[in-house]
């Protein structure tokens, strides 16, 4: 058995991926340009954190290299909880979450890097409630919400909605959620269910804000919830209720600033300590009204005072 | 002998001396290794495993409920039927072409098509896994969806041919090594008596090489239990006890990839994603056991 053959047989096939990998990286340098770009800072600040608010920290990042020569921001995702997590064992300067620090959390980066955790809010999001577009479905209330993905809950198909949905024969929801580590997931239960319902299981559980709404647009029988600024369109934003007798909204930039939609949170930003030097900098820039016009742009709510 | 050896050893130079005492370290490292990880992942799951866990729900209750404020629950039986059914049905698709495939690259092909054979089919097992997820994700799903008519195409279905296009390099190299360690006067022997191509290999060649097939296949059926990155893109990540192919289900390995980044340290769900890791580690430890047996039952048989 030529087995030395065989092998480099395998290392030359890696070879090649791995060459195709660089050369397909080297055709889209417009991903990584806030990486690209360090080699010219001195400075690089480490931002991780809530999938939520990957694709507006990556902006913000790349828009900084215009206005700062000498700082560098490198942004990554993974979840609110994975943003924490580096936070408490001090690897990241500024964590992005989409829900507010838990106190456990809180004590054990103090307890572990001697700086208490300082909290920036950096603007809002809209939790949409998305359906394929072709649903014949526009509005929902919070209560029905409930039932669709709590424990115990009522409605598991669309006629249980009083609708009769042509495309979706089985006419069964498939609900899809996001995984437990989301702060989106965190949220929407809270928001749904309050602290003493649990989701039932047998929801779809994926894996980031971008891909609930590509699955809800690919597939007529689904609902899912994901941030306002990630619809496309093959989906349709439902106007949402907080009950049967209360008004409707749709989500927009005026029914979260004015609090009248029902699932809109505030998006948070933590450095370890009061931020100081290039961070502080980072952080007051993206407070102003400068580093807000990219909230708006993608498709959050920027802070009340700053968009006026 | 070993008088000789120490003689010999004791003329060696230096640098052969360090060399061998460092080939010896390798060696015995990857022993140490195995032992240091089942250590680490059963120290980090033991604590909950034998005080406070109800093994009885882990192994029997649906409900996966470990990030409850006031209930929580750890019933993994969906991820367990999840992580088996997945894998029967990949295997139910790898087994018959992986075979066929090593019995056409053994027997009934030019040496030379043989070798560009091998080299796509090792080409295959070079791809990571996370591409193999990523075609589930986009290309299978819609396939899926337009094949079936199915609502959504992320379902055990499209994991077990994900995992099926991963194992089938593995099980069609050690098959073709049992087929090729077939001795060569059975074919002869076989075609002499005016058996056929197809005869040889059906009569012939693969009862006497069936232990290394067997082998082959239960190789590859571990390589598809402990995958983890395709059946969390392709499965629809669902806990859910299937019905049948177009059921999305969740698989062990996909809940300890999706959750472990979020827990807190020593936490009880933490300690329980450690415990699934005790579970996977001795089913597939079980799995290679009973293919390394099998292997050594075709050493006894030449």
């Amino acid at each position: 058995m030529p087995i030395n053959g065989r092998i480099g047989y395998i290392i030359t096939g890696l070879l090649a991926v791995f060459v195709c990998c660089c050369v397909m990286n080297g055709c889209s340098p417009k991903d990584d340009a806030s990486i690209a770009k360090t080699e010219i800072a001195q400075f690089t600040i480490k931002n991780k954190g809530s999938d939520t608010m990957v694709n507006l920290a990556q902006a913000w990042a790349e828009r900084y290299t215009d206005v700062s020569t000498t700082t560098s921001v490198e942004v990554s995702g993974g979840g609110s909880g994975t943003g924490v997590a580096a936070l408490i064992n001090g690897t990241v300067d500024i964590a992005n979450c989409s829900r507010q620090i838990k106190p456990k959390e809180l004590e054990l980066a103090t307890q572990n890097t001697g700086k208490a955790p300082q909290e920036f809010i950096v603007g809002y999001d809209a939790l949409a409630v998305y359906v394929h577009q072709d649903t014949p479905i526009d509005k929902i209330t919070i209560t029905q919400l409930a039932e669709i993905y709590g424990e115990n809950g009522t409605i598991t198909k669309w006629s249980d909605l009083g609708i009769s949905h042509s495309d979706c024969p089985s006419d069964k929801i498939i609900r899809i959620s996001r995984q437990s580590n989301s702060g989106t997931y965190f949220y929407f239960r809270e928001a749904l269910l309050g602290t003493s319902r649990d989701f039932r299981i047998g929801s779809l559980d994926l894996h980031g804000s971008k891909d609930v709404v590509e699955v809800v647009g690919r597939t007529p029988c689904a609902i899912g919830y994901s941030g306002m600024g990630y619809a496309t369109s093959h989906v349709k934003m439902l106007e949402v209720a907080a009950d049967s007798d209360s008004p409707y909204y749709p989500p927009n930039l005026k029914n979260v600033l004015a609090k009248t939609y029902p699932i809109a949170r505030p998006l948070y930003m933590y450095s370890l300590g009061e931020p100081i030097g290039e961070v502080k900098i980072y952080l007051d820039w993206i407070l102003s009204a400068e580093g807000q016009k990219i909230v708006e742009k993608l498709g959050f709510v920027p802070l009340e005072s700053k968009s006026e | 002998m070993n008088i000789l050896r120490k003689k010999s050893a004791a003329n060696l130079p230096f640098s052969e001396t360090a060399i061998e005492l460092f080939i010896r370290l390798c060696g015995i490292s990857s022993i140490i290794f195995v032992f240091g990880i089942f250590f680490f992942v059963f120290r980090e799951g033991a604590g909950f495993l034998f005080n406070g866990l109800d093994l009885g729900q882990f192994l029997t209750s649906v409900e996966w409920q470990p990030t409850s404020l006031n209930n929580k629950r750890y019933g993994a039986f969906a991820l367990i039927v999840g992580t088996f059914s997945v894998t029967i049905l990949a295997m139910c698709i790898a087994v018959p072409f992986g075979l066929g495939a090593a019995i056409f690259v053994s027997e009934f092909c030019s040496p030379k098509l043989r070798e560009t054979f091998k080299i796509i089919i090792e080409l295959l097992a070079a791809i990571p896994s996370v591409v193999w997820g990523f075609i589930g994700l986009t290309l299978m799903n819609q396939l899926i969806i337009a094949v079936f008519n199915a609502p959504i195409g992320l379902t055990m279905l499209n994991g077990s041919i994900m995992l099926a296009l991963m194992s089938v390099p593995i099980i069609v190299s050690i098959a073709e090594d049992a087929l090729k360690a077939v001795p060569d006067s059975y074919r002869e022997a076989a075609e002499a008596l005016g058996a056929t191509r197809w005869q040889v290999v059906y009569r012939v060649l693969l009862p006497a090489a069936k232990n290394g097939l067997l082998a082959a296949v239960l190789l590859g059926a571990a390589r598809s239990i402990g995958e983890t990155m395709a059946v969390l893109m392709a499965t629809g990540h669902s806990v859910n006890i299937p019905s049948g192919p177009l059921s999305w289900i969740r698989t062990l390995t996909a809940t300890i990839a999706a959750e472990l980044g979020e827990v807190a340290r020593g936490d009880e769900h933490y300690q329980v994603l450690f415990i699934i890791g005790i579970l996977l580690f001795t089913i597939t430890f079980v799995v290679n056991l009973i293919a390394d047996l099998v292997i050594k039952g075709i050493r006894q048989d030449s």
